[in-house]
């Protein structure tokens, strides 16, 4: 499958590319590892004019210790996260979902920004990033913004950021290396998660965030609530699939969607706090 | 880029895919093309020694790095470990995912030398065989790492 044709420029630092974006128009997009947008590029479902290539932007892949949170650069790689030890004894929850992204070729090319600002509700990172409260620094021509993750995810592949605005850094906060649980149901290996359910211990509370039970990653806030009353894992997990919204397509229908949220949910709790 | 410890250099349009280039410009068939969609890893080369679906970059964004193909790997007429192993324990059966099996198998041991079933299970999950042959696949695998310990 061949992509519409596009005109492809190169930028080497994150000034540069929102300088590049902006005399571009509005039809240009970032591409940052490519492995959200060249597909859906292949099967014309996105046909930018002009693509902004972030490959050659060195400067924005870390993992750092800022002294409350860490602070990981977007254009840093899934495998760079799965290997990573400060990220493995602060916030071990991050890196397992980094791990459980597609599979060892997609984890070598595809970034944590391009993740997020792709927007998927499948996807794994989102969801993840959700769960901990991130926090996402945008940056564009007027300068940088911080937002939170609760305010990002907006629609189905629709996200906080302007057209003209690019994620620099994710920042997440210390939560250690245990007390999480990621619970992805899929029928293949490398396949989107059909439903899935991170829990993590963050801040003395237990957040739970699902995957592909919306149009956006979603909290499981009822969840949530009823842990912070006494209820059990089991009778909390009840309440996984109150308000969300999820779509029939050929793997699931809504009511499995729901049976499944409900179960992986209680998996993943169970998992957290043995 | 180099291709195969060979510079190349090609004028291509934007939406050429490294898949296409490494097929069509430097004339190199044994990189197939299997589903054209990311998933089943028939097109798996190295870029810059890591694991990559040459499917899903665009053979712009390889310039300047070093690409290896099932043809880069052997050393003359000596075969690759990894070749090797899939040569004496059978890890094929119509031959259609092997390229792609045997690369991203390359990738695989680099970064985990010594790979247990489950590791090596796991680490091909982004490569399909549609004839099911997986068991000598992982087989092969095994047989390679130790090959490479020796």
């Amino acid at each position: 499958m061949i992509p519409a044709a596009f005109d492809y420029v190169r930028a080497s630092s994150a000034d540069e590319a929102i300088a590049l974006i902006q005399a571009h128009g509005e039809d240009a997009k970032f591409l940052a590892g490519g492995m959200s947008l060249i597909p859906l590029m292949k099967l014309r479902l996105a046909t930018p004019t002009v693509l902004v290539d972030l490959g050659r932007v060195a400067d924005l892949s870390y993992v750092t210790d800022a002294g409350d949170h860490l602070a990981i650069g977007a254009l840093t790689r899934h495998r760079f996260l799965e290997t990573n030890e400060l990220l493995t004894k602060e916030c071990g929850v991050l890196r397992a979902v980094a791990a459980q992204v597609g599979d060892n070729q997609v984890r070598h090319r595809g970034t944590i920004g391009g993740s997020v600002a792709h927007g998927d509700p499948a996807s794994d990172l989102p969801a993840a990033l959700l769960a901990l409260d991130a926090t996402f620094v945008v940056r564009g021509p007027g300068g940088e913004r911080t937002v939170p993750a609760a305010d990002f995810f907006q629609g189905f592949l629709e996200t906080a950021l302007a057209p003209d605005e690019m994620l620099v850094e994710v920042r997440v906060p210390k939560v250690g290396g245990a007390g999480f649980s990621y619970q992805k149901f899929q029928r293949r290996a490398q396949d989107w998660a059909i439903v899935g359910a991170i829990a993590a211990r963050v801040n003395g509370g237990v957040h739970v965030a699902l995957v592909n039970m919306g149009s956006t990653p979603v909290r499981a806030s009822a969840v949530e609530a009823a842990l912070a009353q006494g209820a059990s894992p089991a009778d909390a997990a009840e309440h996984a699939a109150d308000a969300t919204e999820p779509a029939a397509d050929l793997n699931a229908s809504v009511e499995y969607r729901e049976h499944l949220a409900r179960v992986l949910t209680r998996r993943a709790l169970e998992a957290a706090s043995s | 880029m180099t291709v195969n410890g060979q510079p190349q250099a090609h004028d291509v349009e934007p939406r050429v895919l490294l898949v296409q280039y490494l097929r069509e410009e430097s004339g190199l068939t044994g990189t197939k093309i299997g589903c054209d969609t990311s998933s089943c890893g028939a097109c798996t080369v190295l870029l810059d020694g890591e694991s990559v679906k040459s499917c899903t970059i665009f053979a712009a964004q390889a310039d300047g790095a070093a690409i290896t193909t099932i043809e880069g790997l052997a050393n003359g007429d000596e075969m690759h470990p990894v070749q090797q192993a899939f040569h004496e324990n059978h890890g094929l059966q119509c031959g259609f995912c092997t390229a792609g099996m045997v690369m991203a198998a390359v990738s695989l041991l680099e970064e985990v030398p010594n790979p247990t079933e489950s590791d090596v299970r796991l680490g091909l999950e982004g490569n399909l065989c549609r004839c099911t042959g997986y068991h000598n696949i992982v087989k092969s695998v095994l047989a390679a790492a130790e090959m490479v310990r020796k």
